[in-house]
């Protein structure tokens, strides 16, 4: 055992990058909210970029550890200290045998993705040791981590301190954040001036925003193309034949509150979509607090996979700083 | 029937047989759904089918949306001359109908629904122009189901009732989802039956709850130790109606590991079934009781 948990945060939960090849059952991918800083985080301690980190939302664990070890905090600002003593964010640093590591509050973001050297190593379900609560699949008996919990780890000790990511590769939103959407799905739905509307109006992240999704609150309610609802759908203009949803995809309830679907969100159901946050962007919604404001900015295929493009050319720029 | 095809962002694209639920619709996406698997696009990783829609996760890193998107277009012709007929099982599902859980849970969001005075039943058999409640849980149990769809949450069966469109019972959703559901609440939205394979939120209307997990990620559940999962579209359902007394004695028999749910192999061929309904049924009926 290397990791115990003395204070478990909020929700804190293990993470990788997920279990693809379950949504037809039902079972999300899951995995990391903000994959760029789960891969950054690994990559600074040596790991493969895949293995399993604590993801803490919103308030750091407290973690005592009873092996040396090289560990590093990336995600968003959350002042990180070995027995009291602050240090650098997206950075390696040694916890000693018998060290704590623990957090002050958070400045910015929403989610910090905590690596050790040689990985968490609680056991994979269906290929992954991502906890997905609702399933009770991975993590410490298909829950988040509680106090009392000891965590084992690869044991390697490690590359150890001062490795860094440059600031400027560092990814998180800028403030209103941006998210780019690509129309596409149930689009069609909407009149014209809705779909404007959809992206003219400023929002804001509402209280409900989990790994499941991210609800948003404050633009215009959205009005739908006036049609006679087709059988199996119900009566809602916003309700569908029950189908399958995209990660990333865009629902509206009643059409008054955008829900992005995320890691662990439910795989289909009956209300429409209007498109998807492109795949580049995903990892920031993951660090957006409540109440933070965000515009949604309309893009195409080829914008969308310019941004994927240019998200993996900052990855290999930190793997080539890290080699 | 008019497919539609459409990109859900940079990874999926979305292909919709006909906006309205039908088992034609159902079984030209199933046969569409497998066909792109045989066809091994390079770039595909996910294929999931819906109930009259279905969708292929694909890796842009591997193939060009435009390429994936024509690729799968190019398959709507094998899916028209598609056989619709599957080999299939049929399972006899208890439920325990107007039991104390859901019920106590149904009081509990009264004020997210359409008739705070009612039960989710009252309300369904009324605006479904069923006499009683009794009447109307007749009506849901007497005929097979047919699961048309996995998913939501984890191996949570969607169910369509094998009987003719006018026959068939529609209810919304809750006005707001509830934030509860009993795990096992057998459910209803839309033209859909389901059960919950696991606690949590919902928007169905719920009637009942069964004793018999489907979903056991520990797989100690003896019929579910080969996998986790119990259903997979194409299977047939069957409600059995039991009381208290049966329940508990199920839910006993599932903890010891003695719990067999009672299955029938079956062959379902819609053009057999559309030609005599009734009479399709009674036949899988008959299968199921002597298994």
């Amino acid at each position: 055992m290397t990791l115990k948990i003395v204070n478990p945060g909020l929700a804190t939960s293990i993470q990788d990058l997920g279990r693809p090849g379950y949504f037809h059952l039902g079972i999300p991918m899951g995995g990391a909210m903000d994959r760029f800083a789960l891969r950054c985080a690994n990559m600074l301690v040596g790991n493969d970029e895949g293995a399993a980190c604590l993801e803490a939302v919103f308030m750091g664990p407290q973690i005592e550890f009873t092996k040396d070890a090289t560990v590093a905090v990336t995600g968003a600002s959350l002042p990180t200290k070995v027995d009291g003593e602050v240090q650098e964010p997206w950075s390696s640093f040694v916890v000693k045998a018998g060290q704590t590591l623990s957090f002050d509050f958070l400045q910015a973001g929403a989610r910090i993705y905590i690596a050790v050297s040689g990985g968490i190593t609680t056991p994979a379900a269906l290929g992954s040791r991502s906890t997905y609560p609702i399933g009770a699949l991975g993590g410490v008996e298909g829950r988040a981590v509680q106090a009392g919990d000891e965590l084992p780890t690869g044991g390697a000790t490690g590359p150890g301190a001062g490795r860094t990511v440059p600031e400027a590769l560092r990814r998180m939103p800028g403030s209103p954040a941006k998210l780019r959407v690509l129309p596409g799905l149930y689009w069609h739905r909407l009149t014209d001036a809705a779909g404007a509307g959809f992206f003219e109006d400023e929002w804001t992240v509402a209280p409900e925003a989990d790994r499941m999704g991210y609800r948003f609150k404050g633009g215009r309610p959205l009005e739908f193309v006036e049609r006679e609802q087709p059988f199996g759908a119900g009566a809602d203009p916003s309700n569908i034949v029950d189908g399958c949803y995209s990660y990333g995809s865009i629902q509206v309830p009643g059409g008054t509150e955008p829900i992005v679907l995320h890691r662990d969100a439910v795989s289909g159901g009956g209300y429409f979509t209007l498109g998807a946050v492109i795949s580049a962007d995903m990892d920031l919604i993951g660090q957006l607090q409540p109440h933070t404001p965000v515009k949604f900015e309309k893009t195409d295929m080829a914008g969308a996979l310019a941004a994927r493009r240019s998200r993996k050319e900052m990855l290999e720029k930190i793997r080539q700083e890290l080699v | 029937m008019k497919t539609r095809y459409t990109f859900g962002g940079d990874e999926h694209v979305y292909v919709e047989m006909d906006d309205e639920m039908s088992l034609d619709a159902f079984f030209k996406s199933l046969s569409m759904s497998n066909a792109v698997r045989e066809a091994n696009i390079e770039g595909v990783t996910e294929i999931c089918p819906a109930n009259a829609s279905f969708q292929v996760r694909f890796d842009p890193d591997v193939i060009d949306p435009d390429d994936i998107m024509s690729r799968i277009k190019e398959l709507e012709h094998r899916a028209e001359s598609a056989e619709k007929r599957l080999n299939t099982r049929i399972v006899e599902v208890p439920v325990y109908y107007q039991d104390p859980w859901t019920h106590e849970t149904l009081m509990r969001f009264r004020e997210r629904h359409q008739d705070p005075n009612g039960t989710d039943l009252e309300y369904a058999a009324r605006i479904n122009g069923y006499d009683s409640v009794e009447a109307f849980i007749e009506a849901h149990h007497s005929q097979p189901w047919f699961v048309s769809m996995v998913g939501f949450v984890a191996g949570l069966p969607f169910l369509y009732q094998l009987v003719e469109r006018e026959k068939q019972i529609e209810v919304p959703k809750y006005l707001r989802p509830r934030t509860d559901t009993p795990k096992l609440t057998v459910g209803y939205g839309g033209c859909f039956s389901c059960t919950y394979s696991v606690r949590g939120a919902g928007g169905y209307q719920m009637f009942g709850v069964t004793p018999m997990p489907i979903y056991d990620p520990a797989q100690k559940v003896s019929y579910l130790k080969d996998f986790m999962v119990f259903f997979k579209p194409g299977d047939i359902v069957k409600w059995k109606p039991i009381d208290r007394a049966e329940y508990d004695a199920i839910v006993k028999a599932v903890e010891d590991g003695t719990y067999e749910p009672r299955i029938a192999e079956v062959e379902f061929d819609l053009d057999e079934f559309n030609a005599d309904m009734p009479g399709y049924n009674a036949k899988l009926l008959e299968a199921l009781n002597d298994a």
